[in-house]
């Protein structure tokens, strides 16, 4: 049966079980656009930036674990589109990103927003195609979608030139895709796994760094079962929180720069590390020279190339986690580490790393856990980047699997609003909350018209401080509290929610600050909270730029006399 | 000096941008390249790179696993060591005059090179041969003066029955074979 181009391209969707798109059309993408009303299953959530575009379409790829489609127009569309790109390839998450293209005869000749946008990606995508033949869309879309989903998930763009769209071609899906550079290795070598048990059978300190991998394979079970057959305490990296649950007696929070203390402690002083699908990054392993010093590494990723690219491997092992982790388990025996967990348990009495000072103002730590206690932590937890990000994931518990929704590698200040979105539509009866931060929340401000137009229920919980947070206190540790260009002027943000149809609140008082929040989660739509919080609140723990996780710093007890643990769990 | 260069065997699809997909990526990865060959291969709508990185400056197993991992590269192997031959071709422009003509012919004959070009001032040689036998024979013409120099960069094939793509041989074996 004949179709136009843009019909295939919808009735590939369709084929691949999409449900939601996130774009804004212009000139070269509407042929697509105009065929949308043909498919009322595709629903389509028109956003106010390309960028929402994006991150939305990673947040319920993240939230789901399904692949997030996003569209754009050609030219300014499509770089707009870049950093959600980028991000999605950092945190290996699967988006399909089509771009509209000038028709075929302009291509080259500088037309009017013609960019190319295939060279642009070309670093930051899993994989990207400029479709010159619309006999050939079904199968591109078959291609994108399983390299997008499959092996170590990303971002793949499909550029569609308008003509493209407009002609037309017999439509068949293609059954077999012909890829025969990708294989991705899903079982781990026999004899790899085997020296891996000996390993652990042999060790006296070991701890798992448990990353995003085993959320992306759906490994939760099979690490359980791995922690707790040896007892081998479980550290998790910032992208692997809620991997595995951390009410759980062998959780010992997560590493890196703002990581606890004594989890930054336990991979100083670890003599195997059972490292599975993450990618030691540098925030996590401070500097990589002094990085677990007298460990063994064990290291289980389905990306070959992680394996050995920033720290040294004895026992490398490629392949999907949840299969790895499955063969490991059946070659280890119950063991017990007692002196280890001992220790551990002793470091985390002595640097408690979580505990919130007890004084009037509103601490920034103490919404957060107003937030947990609140929620029960039962939500999912969209952050921005920086300060507010960091005291998200330290005081709020996460025992819910994937519940926390971060930007890590690429750190994209923005992220949370539109991420948040995506989460939402992608989870529509989980309760979604977006933690933000005054400066990030206005770089993608203007998405709160989507969620109103499109009633997307997301809590919204500004940190205000007032500040570029996490900068200031760098200015403030590192700069001689030279505060350049940290200060921000913010808007009444309820305001501007109220201007959007987005009931809000502004809170100024610490007793105000539960009931804010309760008030948000019983409203039936969009919420936002702006709590006035600390100005100079700083993160800690901190491992200094370019210091070993063992030099971490620990908050100085500025004059306060009484300090509460609470919930340390 | 010789030990440190990698030659990597790359079969890709015979696509376009393939060949800046695989730059990109050195560039983007900070890969140094010493040269990089194309041409078709024995399988139709499949090209055959060989691509030459300094050991030295460059984590050769890292740029492997990083071409792998590009969808439009087939298989990368490292086929260097004894085992491999390795050919290159250069052509090079000398000055000549009629009396150290003879001279140069002699050179080019002692390497059994070509000469594929005489005019009244100059001769262009053609050599084939691995690294080291042209750059011999570049320092001894270089006495008469370069006009020109165009070189093809290695090429490179294992020795013996084996492909050195493996493009055939690899799924049968592991079969075969136990843990």
């Amino acid at each position: 049966m004949k179709m136009t181009g843009a019909q295939i391209i919808c009735e590939s969707l369709i084929k691949e079980g999409v449900e939601v798109i996130f774009g804004i059309l212009g000139g070269v993408i509407l042929p697509l656009y105009d065929t949308l009303p043909q498919y009322p299953q595709l629903r389509h959530i028109l956003v106010r930036h390309e960028q929402g575009a994006a991150h939305a379409a990673e947040g319920y790829a993240r939230a789901t674990g399904k692949v997030g489609v996003c569209f754009a127009t050609s030219g300014p569309g499509a770089t707009n589109l870049v950093t959600g790109i980028a991000d999605a390839c950092l945190d290996s998450v699967p988006i399909v990103a089509i771009t509209g293209q000038v028709i075929k005869p302009l291509i080259g000749k500088d037309a009017f927003q013609e960019i190319d946008i295939t060279g642009i990606t070309l670093p930051i995508t899993k994989h990207n195609y400029l479709s010159l033949d619309t006999a050939g869309l079904g199968e591109t879309i078959k291609e994108a979608f399983f390299l997008a989903r499959t092996g170590r998930p990303g971002p793949v763009l499909i550029d569609l030139p308008k003509d493209v769209q407009l002609n037309q071609a017999d439509f068949s899906y293609p059954e077999k895709l012909k890829l025969p550079g990708y294989k991705p290795t899903l079982k781990g070598h026999p004899s790899q796994i085997k020296k891996a048990a000996k390993l652990i059978s042999e060790a006296n300190q070991p701890v798992i760094l448990a990353g995003r991998g085993v959320i992306i394979s759906g490994a939760y079970k099979e690490l359980k079962c791995l922690a707790e057959t040896v007892q081998i305490p479980v550290v998790t990296t910032l992208l692997g929180i809620s991997c595995f649950p951390e009410s759980h007696v062998l959780s010992y929070g997560w590493l890196g720069m703002h990581g606890m203390a004594y989890a930054n402690m336990a991979v100083d002083a670890a003599d195997l590390i059972i490292a599975i699908g993450m990618r030691f990054d540098d925030r996590a392993t401070g500097r990589v020279s002094g990085f677990a010093p007298n460990a063994k590494v064990i290291h289980i990723d389905i990306d070959p190339a992680e394996i050995g690219k920033n720290v040294r491997v004895d026992v490398p092992i490629v392949g999907d986690v949840k299969s790895v982790l499955s063969e490991l388990n059946k070659l280890i025996n119950i063991k017990e580490n007692i002196e280890w967990i001992y220790q551990l348990d002793q470091w985390r009495k002595e640097h408690p790393s979580i505990m919130i000072r007890d004084c009037d103002e509103i601490l920034p730590q103490y919404v957060v856990r107003q937030i947990y206690e609140k929620t029960s932590g039962d939500a999912i937890i969209v952050t921005g980047v920086g300060q507010n990000q960091m005291w998200a994931a330290q005081h709020y518990f996460f025992d819910k699997p994937n519940s926390l929704i971060t930007s890590g590698g690429l750190g994209t200040m923005g992220f949370e609003l539109p991420a948040s979105m995506g989460a939402k539509v992608g989870c529509p009866n989980e309760t979604v909350w977006c933690i933000a931060g005054d400066g990030g929340f206005q770089m993608t401000i203007q998405e709160l018209a989507t969620i109103a137009k499109e009633n997307i229920a997301v809590k919204i919980a500004i940190l205000n401080n007032g500040f570029l947070g996490m900068v200031r206190q760098w200015q403030d540790l590192f700069y001689e509290k030279r505060y350049v260009a940290t200060p921000l002027n913010c808007p009444d943000f309820v305001k501007i929610a109220e201007a959007y149809c987005i009931p809000g609140v502004t809170v100024k008082q610490k007793r105000d600050v539960g009931p804010a929040i309760e008030k948000a989660m019983n409203e039936h739509g969009p919420y936002l909270v702006n709590f006035m919080v600390e100005p100079e609140e700083n993160v800690y723990p901190m491992v200094p730029p370019g210091a070993s996780l063992a030099e971490v710093m620990e908050e100085p007890k500025k004059g306060v006399s009484k300090w509460q643990q609470q919930n340390t769990l | 000096m010789a030990t440190t260069k990698h030659a990597l065997v790359a079969m890709v699809t015979d696509k376009p941008g393939v060949l800046n997909r695989i730059a990109s990526l050195f560039r983007r990865r900070g890969f140094n390249i010493e040269s990089i060959a194309v041409g078709h291969s024995e399988v139709p709508q499949i090209s055959r790179m060989t691509i030459v990185v300094d050991g030295s400056t460059t984590q050769v197993e890292q740029v492997r696993k990083q071409l792998e991992k590009v969808v439009d590269v087939i298989k990368v192997s490292d086929v260097t060591g004894e085992g491999t031959i390795t050919r290159e071709l250069a052509m090079i422009k000398v000055k000549a005059t009629s009396t150290n003509r003879s001279e140069i012919m002699q050179i080019v004959d002692i390497f059994r090179a070509n000469i594929v070009d005489v005019s009244s001032d100059s001769v262009a040689v053609e050599v084939t041969g691995d690294e080291e036998k042209v750059h011999s024979l570049y320092k001894l013409l270089r006495n008469f003066g370069i006009i020109e120099i165009a070189r093809t960069g290695v090429i490179a094939m294992t020795r013996g029955g084996e492909s050195s793509s493996m493009m055939e041989a690899r799924q049968p074996k592991s079969r075969t074979k136990k843990n």
